[in-house]
């Protein structure tokens, strides 16, 4: 009795210093944040109170309306794109690849996640922009007459989150594959199954999970990014990250800023539930 | 290895590659801009780079909250996985999601909560208060990937040291921490790297004395320009020797 006591007090005191940080930097400034939601501005002061007038304005602005619809956009474009590209990546080099090169072809297929974030976009930028690599070779080869528009679109900005996602995505989805006994697959087949039919109906459903930990993680990193938009996809559409810093910036309006996180971590909530039934968070 | 899985691993390799591989030649590009045609090869601006007071103070700056925040996360994580993985507790479940959570809010909301809070505190942006909301980003990350990795012949072994005499100090320094020392550095390395590149919270965060990241911001405000590529390939550089060295040692070790 008194062993358990103890031991228990002792586990509180292991615990309480990642508590004791994680509710004064992550629950209480949430709770301040949803608190501000609801204050609103006269001139440059924040006048606090009830006041659900941000979200009315959230949810009747075009502006407002267009960037949470441009964010759900890309994001699901995205999020489909970088699974349907990583998942034949990452299943050749735990299938095809000689065991001993895996870990190398894995290696490499994600080395450039580790070059800087900012830099990354930027250099997208050199690929994509109008007297960039792209299109000096497809203009050289004399595949084009003139140069294609793609940086400051939509276009770039796809483009240079999938290329992020790829790599995210085959990391997870081959991590899956490689637990996978291969007697799965042998049964099948002894069972008579096809080889299309085996992935389909054994192998797929078995690296679901993985699959959807991945894709979650996509969407969540997807929606609440500002510098991949910012830098790629100029300032013609706005995302809501983007829109979120713009509230920050030009006219210091918190509250409104503050709205809009709530929304895209409402977002984000509804991502989590609508995909909880096969997310494995603990083990990304 | 057939034909198809041969092209589409090239072509794969060509995609993630493209961008890299852009940054890296044009950053010897011996001209005023980073795109073709490629006019011969310097180290210029190599040298204007780290000629640079600010990028340079900017890199130490990166390296000293990356270090920092980064053994903060894994020491809170490290006990609060240890706690919950050894004692029953009630609540040990949800406990765990609170610790995971962090994981799924985006840095931007992380940053402008904390803005906020530091705000209405009266605590001045600063390298400090980059670093405390690195440490909510890292803090799920070393928890997971300890809680993970405590299996049931360290417990057997944690309790043998403590049938012993252990006190629990003892146990957790000389038994637990190098029985787990991979995923310890492993999860040390990972959250430098996460935090040594990461933006938008140090962005919001920081005022006078910025990060890396930061600085190459407002780099690129200028427009596009050799040096960029410079500071870019750099960075690369640091951050490849940090994942080799940590695929030679820690993962080598455990396969």
């Amino acid at each position: 009795m008194s062993l358990q006591v103890r031991e228990r007090r002792l586990g509180w005191g292991l615990l309480a210093p990642a508590l004791i940080w994680t509710a004064a930097f992550f629950v209480l400034p949430f709770l301040g944040m949803v608190a501000l939601s609801f204050a609103h501005m006269e001139g440059r002061e924040v006048v606090r109170g009830f006041d659900p007038g941000n979200y009315t304005r959230i949810f009747t602005d075009p502006v407002m309306l267009g960037a949470l619809w441009n964010s759900l956009e890309i994001t699901a474009v995205v999020t489909v794109i970088s699974v349907v590209l990583a998942y034949p990546l990452a299943a050749i080099i735990a299938f095809r690849v000689p065991a001993r090169w895996q870990r190398l072809a894995l290696l490499m297929a994600v080395l450039p996640f580790w070059t800087s974030y900012v830099v990354r976009s930027y250099a997208w930028l050199l690929v994509l922009g109008q007297n960039g690599v792209l299109n000096q070779a497809l203009l050289g080869l004399g595949l084009l007459v003139e140069p294609l528009e793609i940086a400051s679109t939509r276009a770039a900005t796809v483009i240079g989150f999938v290329h992020f996602f790829v790599m995210l995505l085959t990391l997870t989805i081959y991590a899956n594959l490689i637990q996978l006994s291969p007697n799965y697959a042998r049964a099948a087949q002894d069972l008579g199954a096809s080889r299309w039919q085996t992935f389909v109906h054994v192998i797929l459903p078995l690296t679901l999970p993985g699959v959807v930990t991945g894709a979650f993680l996509t969407f969540v990193l997807c929606i609440g990014d500002y510098i991949t938009p910012q830098i790629l996809g100029g300032n013609t559409e706005l995302t809501l990250p983007q829109l979120i810093m713009l509230q920050l910036g030009r006219s210091g309006n918190f509250p409104l800023a503050s709205a809009l996180s709530v929304v895209l971590m409402a977002v984000v909530t509804l991502a989590y539930f609508a995909s909880s039934r096969w997310l494995r968070l603990d083990r990304v | 290895m057939r034909l198809l899985s041969r092209t589409y691993l090239t072509l794969a390799y060509v995609f993630i590659f493209l961008p890299v591989a852009v940054l890296v030649a044009f950053s010897f590009q011996d001209g005023r801009l980073p795109v073709p045609p490629f006019k011969g090869v310097t180290l210029d601006w190599y040298a204007k780079v780290l000629g640079n007071d600010d990028l340079v103070a900017a890199l130490l700056n990166s390296l000293l909250v990356a270090i920092v925040s980064s053994l903060i996360a894994l020491i809170l994580g490290f006990l609060a996985a240890h706690a919950l993985a050894r004692v029953r507790l009630p609540g040990s479940a949800l406990m765990r999601g609170v610790f995971i959570a962090p994981m799924t809010v985006s840095y931007l909301i992380i940053a402008l909560g904390l803005l906020n809070l530091f705000t209405q505190a009266g605590i001045r942006p600063s390298l400090w208060t980059a670093g405390i909301g690195h440490v909510v980003i890292n803090l799920p990350l070393c928890f997971a990937i300890t809680y993970a990795a405590m299996g049931d012949h360290q417990r057997s072994a944690e309790r043998a040291a403590r049938d012993l005499g252990a006190s629990e100090w003892r146990v957790l320094t000389l038994i637990s921490a190098p029985m787990l020392a991979a995923p310890l550095a492993a999860a040390f390395f990972l959250s430098v790297t996460f935090s040594w590149d990461e933006f938008i919270i140090a962005f919001l965060l920081t005022r006078f004395d910025v990060t890396l990241p930061v600085e190459i911001w407002s780099m690129l405000k200028s427009g596009l320009s050799p040096a960029t590529n410079a500071v870019g390939s750099l960075v690369f550089l640091v951050s490849v020797s940090l994942v080799i060295l940590l695929e030679l040692t820690v993962f080598r070790k455990r396969s």
